[in-house]
Parts: structure tokens; sequence; C-alpha cells
């Protein structure tokens, strides 16, 4: 079975609520929709306090070709235009809607039907996506227009569909695939349209062999697209792995990018909403988040309106429970910690999970015994234990010659380490460092 | 919900390996070698171990508190213990007590200590020790006790190792093959059944402590090397299924070469120390001035580490291999 080469570590995978058919969570009282949901400039408010709003209306507009415009989720009344800290713990730039009613925007279209033919162009394909505000909904929240506009020199060839959920404990891109195969399907075709190619490949771990039968299944009517069923290897929905996996092909170190080899890499939840923005005029307002944890009673996935805040969900999912001692937006490797449970659920949301006070504490440091164990974790080659050292004496050229900007963050070092070193940690500082280094130097020039 | 939330970054989760779980596979993987050393040698196997791991934990203890003024976080994590089993294994079984607490002292202090402690040593810590014996006490550190003598300690009849009867040239006095694979000949304690090292490699192997470049590309390289020399001589050079099965060579590639804190990196440079530590024994053996080159072909190697270190690297994802 296909994996990528080098690395990779295998976490209890924990997905407690695989069983647990996707339910619509209610709306919130007031949503909160902050500026920055994505990479690139934030979106600029185009609302004021008191203005009314319906269910998919744009309330804030893209701040440049690498932004996305941002929807209401709900019907009411803006009440104010302030800041909020979000998942990355920082404060943003937010607007604040009190929900009244759940009065929908005309021309999106609610039914359940299956659409499936297509007469626009390419172009207009990526307007439509463009314009629904649509961004990668694996977490890095990229705008997906910008990835089907490759730069100068580059071709893609095929889109690669992420339906790995490589993450423990998360399961919302499982559900997806499991309720809306078909819609799933149509969104992978616009999205291959969108990008002039003839191939499709839709990557999904061997752990959800419901998920590959169900696609290889509904897929028969559609030549061009592949079920790739993948052997069970975190971190393989990193983007370079799953290009690695799928067609064999290594992404080279950055600046390249996926499409430098001829390939389109897209979440699977990217390509539903692709579905939804261009066959039902449906912007990006709500989206499938898993809640999950050992101790909460009731582990789910929930369809939710963006700008509800995770207390919400949580409660849904049966309460918050008494022992919580972290609560993790996204999935247990890259997943972020959270300031509170008030923080809204965003685009790039696709999991809350709460941890107990055990799980939640790190073990001592010890000295590292020189195992290199995390040499053979780490999926992008790197010497993770010497780019920790490098970045802990500030020897900011060597760790740059060491190429640490190459590295993905996935946490396999940190997470396979006997000496439970904070190996991440030391690694993010240096490549942050390193990251303003090359911008000033790049500036100069 | 009325603690409050701990906010790191991620991970979030670990693998629950521990440097404990290493060491302590490590010493369940010696037991097999420890009981036939108790079988062949024991009274003397027994006093010359017990003394050893005892000295080591002592010393480690009391340099980490009263020298270097730490916790003594390290005391229970096993490595002081394998460098005292790992010693006791490399010395005669009728090494008088206060040579094994030297021993024990120069291992511990001089080859771990003075460096900053566990992960700082540039040397194996016990094979710092056993040379530092060797080269300062010759005599007792080679009269080797013949096996059998269950209840003797030092006061023993001894024989000549069959290293030493191939350096002499005796090679028609050899003991056949097969009971220096299983372990019925003279030498140090714990390196005498190759059969009882390979069985705790196969357990550090499937248990994952140890990977199997090192251990293969030693025993490949002197079996290569020995080979080729007694192809070429067979009345001059034992045969290379003798050199694998005698001396320290098991005991060596499996748990001393391997030691993680002084072996390379990565894949590649483990290759490369694994052969030179190959060749440089079989060089000693057959043409130095001492009958047993494993642990001097080790230690030079563990010097070297740092220089594969800088040039192994492990390949980049993406990398664009240059022509």
């Amino acid at each position: 079975m296909k994996t990528f080469k080098i690395g990779g570590v295998h976490p209890a995978e924990n997905k407690l609520s695989a069983g647990k058919a996707i339910e619509t969570l209610g709306l919130p009282k007031q949503a909160v929709f902050p500026l920055s949901q994505h990479i690139g400039a934030p979106a600029t408010a185009i609302v004021k306090k008191g203005d009314v709003v319906k269910v998919g209306t744009k309330i804030a507009e893209a701040g440049g070709f690498v932004s996305a415009p941002i929807f209401s989720s709900v019907s009411g009344k803006v009440n104010k235009v302030d800041t909020v800290i979000d998942a990355s713990g920082y404060r943003k730039p937010a607007i604040y809607i009190d929900v009244e009613g759940d009065e929908w925007e005309e021309g999106i279209d609610r039914s359940q039907d299956l659409v499936t033919t297509c007469n626009l162009t390419p172009e207009q394909i990526v307007a439509k996506i463009k314009d629904a505000g649509v961004v990668g909904m694996g977490g890095a929240c990229f705008p997906c227009h910008v990835k089907l506009c490759p730069p100068h020199g580059a071709k893609a060839e095929c889109v690669i569909i992420n339906a790995v959920e490589c993450e423990p404990y998360l399961t919302a891109d499982h559900r997806l695939m499991l309720e809306k195969p078909e819609q799933i399907l149509v969104g992978v075709s616009l999205l291959m349209k969108a990008a002039k190619v003839e191939k499709g490949y839709i990557g999904i771990e061997n752990n959800k062999p419901d998920a590959i039968r169900l696609l290889t299944e509904k897929s028969k009517d559609y030549s061009n697209i592949e079920i790739v069923p993948l052997k069970v290897k975190y971190p393989q929905g990193g983007e370079k792995q799953l290009v690695d996996a799928v067609i064999n092909r290594q992404v080279p170190a950055p600046p390249a990018i996926p499409v430098s080899v001829g390939a389109i890499v897209q979440n699977v939840g990217t390509a539903y909403a692709v579905y939804e923005a261009v066959m039902k005029g449906k912007p990006l307002f709500e989206r499938v988040v898993t809640v999950t944890g050992h101790s909460l009673s009731n582990p789910s996935n929930f369809l939710t309106r963006m700008g509800t805040p995770m207390r919400q969900l949580i409660d849904a999912a049966g309460g918050m429970p008494e022992d919580t001692a972290k609560i993790i937006g996204g999935g247990p490797m890259m997943g972020k910690a959270l300031m509170n449970a008030e923080v809204p659920i965003c685009k790039g949301s696709s999991g809350v999970l709460l941890m107990n006070d055990k799980e939640a504490r790190r073990a001592k440091e010890q000295p590292c015994i020189r195992c290199a164990k995390c040499v053979g974790a780490c999926p992008m080659g790197l010497e993770p234990f010497l780019l920790a050292t490098l970045s802990e004496l500030k020897d900011w050229e060597r760790i740059e010659k060491e190429d640490v900007m190459s590295c993905i963050e996935c946490g396999s070092c940190q997470f396979t380490c006997p000496s439970h070193r904070y190996l991440l940690d030391y690694i993010r500082y240096g490549k942050t460092t390193v990251g303003g280094i090359i911008r000033a130097r790049n500036a100069k020039k | 919900m009325a603690n409050k939330l701990t906010v790191s970054l991620s991970p979030h989760v670990h693998g629950g390996d521990s440097i404990q779980r290493n060491m302590y596979g490590v010493l369940i993987a010696l037991v097999p070698a420890l009981l036939v050393s108790l079988y062949m040698f024991g009274l003397g196997a027994l006093i010359v171990t017990l003394t050893s791991v005892a000295a080591c934990l002592f010393f480690e203890w009391a340099i980490t508190k009263f020298i270097l003024k730490r916790g003594c976080s390290t005391l229970c994590d096993g490595s002081a213990a394998i460098t005292g089993v790992l010693l006791a294994f490399n010395v005669p079984s009728n090494l008088p007590i206060w040579l094994i607490i030297i021993g024990a002292l120069v291992a511990i202090g001089i080859g771990k200590m003075t460096f900053g402690g566990l992960g700082c040593n540039p040397f194996n810590p016990a094979l710092v020790g056993r040379i530092f014996l060797l080269i300062s006490f010759p005599v007792q550190m080679t009269t080797w006790p013949v096996a059998g003598q269950l209840l003797a300690y030092t006061d023993v009849n001894t024989a000549a190792t069959p290293l030493a009867l191939m350096q002499q040239g005796h090679l028609s006095d050899l003991p056949d093959t097969l009971s220096l694979f299983l372990g019925n000949n003279a030498g140090s304690l714990g390196e005498i059944s190759a059969l009882a090292l390979l069985l705790g490699g196969a357990y550090l192997l499937w248990k994952k402590v140890i990977t199997w470049h090192i251990p293969v590309s030693i025993l490949a390289t002197v079996f290569v090397f020995a080979g080729i020399m007694w192809m070429v001589d067979p009345a001059g050079y034992a045969s290379p299924l003798v050199h694998l099965f005698t001396g320290g060579l098991m005991l060596g590639a499996i748990f001393m070469a391997t030691d993680y804190v002084t072996s390379p990196m990565t894949h590649k440079g483990q290759i490369i120390y694994g052969v030179c530590i190959g060749f440089l024994t079989v060089l000693i053996r057959l043409f130095g001035a001492y009958p047993e080159g494993m642990s001097f072909a080790i230690f030079i190697m563990n010097a070297f580490t740092p220089l594969i270190n800088t040039y192994c690297k492990p390949k980049r994802f993406g990398e664009v291999v240059k022509k």
C-alpha cells in the first residue's frame, strides 16, 4: 500500500466519534467572525454597527489576491466591529453579530438535490470559488482560488484531494465522505475543471475502509478520478507527504510548492465547499467540526455555523467535563491550545479536543541521549535534535543552513523523543526567527 | 471547570517512549548472556557483576550529588546500571573487587560525568573503564578462568582465550566452532556466548531499541575481511566463523557500539561507523599487539562519530541529487 517514503510516526488513532453521524448544531446567540481566517491579507469589514445581515451576506471583503471574503452565517444585527482572541491566541479584529431568526440570502439553493451539470468555464468556476470565500479547510486555510492559479512557469497536471485525516481524534472529513460522497465527487471534478487538469486523486488512509469502499463505488461514473488507499502513517496529510504518497513525486525545498511538480492539493472538505459554492450558490459559512475527548460524554460531529463559540459545541456534546485542563482547536498533533472556550469556530476549525489534567501535562525534559529517533521520525529528512540545539544556542546562520525552513511543524520528532524534549518549541522559535531574517534580507535586495 | 487551562504548543500527545524504556530494554537483553556467564563461571561472575553495577550506581549518585550538585534524576534511568553490567561483561570473572571498583570509577567518573553526564560523553563509559584497566593492569585483565569452576572466585585455574591462541599461532588448539558459539570457552564473563548475545540483540531489534545498521555492518565486515584472509592462507588465519564467535565481537557489535550517545545519528553514518569498527577489529586481531581489538576499534570510532555526523546528513525531502 502506498505511503510517503521518509519518516513518520503512528500516534494512537482515538477516532472516538467515527461512528457518529453529522448533526446540525443549533444557532448561537451571537456569532463572532475574525477578519483573518486564512493565510494572507486579512479581510476588510464592509458592515458597521447596526447593519442588518442575512445568512450568506458578505460582511468582509478580501484584502488582496491572497485573501478571502467572509460571509455571515447567521441573520441579525451587527453588534460591533471589535477584536477577539482567536485560535492562534492573538487578539484579532472581528465582527460581532447578534442573531435574530434565520433568514437566508436569496440565490442560495437550500435543497438537498444533487446538481451535477456545470456549463461554466474554468475561469468562471475560479471566480465563483473566490467570491464564495472558500479556503483550504484542513487547517492551514490557504485561499482555494490561489492554488488554482499556478504561478508563472508551473503547470498543474492533477488535483490531489486530501482525505487522509491523519490527525488522531478528528473524524469530520471521514463523516463528510460517508454522508456526502456524490457532492464531494462533483466538487473534485469542478476543481479539476477549474485547474484544467485531466486527472484527480482522492487519498484516503486505510483506517477508513468504509469511506474508501463508498467513494470507490460512487466514483465509477468518473473515469478520471482515482481513489488511492494509503497506509496509515502520520503526517500523511502534509501536502508534500501526500503528493509523495499518491503520485511519488517529491516537492523540492521552499519556495517550491506542490504545483512545482504538477500537483494541486485540496482538502476533501474544501471539495465539498467548492460544490456548494459553485452548484448551490452557497458561500462558505458552515462546516463540519469534530468535538471529542476521552472525558467528554458524547463525542460528536456537528455541522456548525462559523462564528459559533466552541463552548456551544462542547455543551452539545455533553458539556464541559470537570477534569478539562486543555482545549485544543484542531487535532492533538498540530492543533492549538486555546485560552478559553469562547473562541469562535472559523473556516479552518476541524475539531475541538478536550484533554484532562493527566493528558494535558507534559513530561519533564531529560537530557538528549542522541538516540536519533527524531531523525528517523522526521518526514522532511531533517535533524530535529540539531535544529533544536542550534535554536537554543541562537546560531541562526547555521540553523538556516540546516534547512530549518523546510520543517512542516508536524511534531513527529517531539512525539517520538524518549527524553521528552520540547524539540518543536525550539525549532519553531528558530524557524520564526530565520523567517524574519530571510524577509529582511529579501527586502534589502 | 474552575481550574485553569493549560496553553502549550503542539504536539499535545507523546508516543510514550522514554529513556527508562530503552535502558531497561538493554538490561533485559543482557540477561541471557548473564545467565550463561553464571552457568560457566558461577560465583565469580556473580560477584564481579554485582560489584560493578553497585559501584557504577554509587559513583553516578555521588558525583551527581556532591560534585555536579544536581538532583539525582539520572540515577534511576538505568544508564549507570548498563555501564556497570557492560563493564563487568568486559572483564575476566576472577578480577579482584578493588580493581572492579577502580574500573567503575574511571568509567562513570572520567568516562561519563566529566563531560556532563548522560548524553554528553564522547566515549562509551564502560569501554573507558575497560581500556583503562586493560592498560594499567594487563596481568589481571588477561588471565582467564577456565569455565566450570562454579564456586571459585579469584583462586581459579586459568586458560588462554581463543584469540590468544590465534595470536600465538596455535590454530589447531582452538575449540570447535559450536562450543565457541554456545559459550564453552575462556574469555571475559559476558562475551563468551554468541548465542546468548544474539538472543539479546534480537530482543533489542524487536523492541526497536536499536536498528540493524551498526551490528550487521560490523559483523558483515569482520566476516568478509577475516574470510578473505582465511581464503588466502587457511593455515595462518582462523576461519571467519571463529572470528565472529570469539572475543568481544558480539558483545561489542550488539551492545557497545550501538550505544546511542556515542554512535552516529544517520543510518548512512552508522554503516560507515560499523564497517570501520569491523575493519579495525580484524586489523588489530591479525596484525596488532593485542589479541583482541574490539574495544579499541569502538573507542577509535567513537572519536570519529562527531565527524561522521557532520558529513552524513539524512537525505532531505525533495532533495535533488547534484550530478
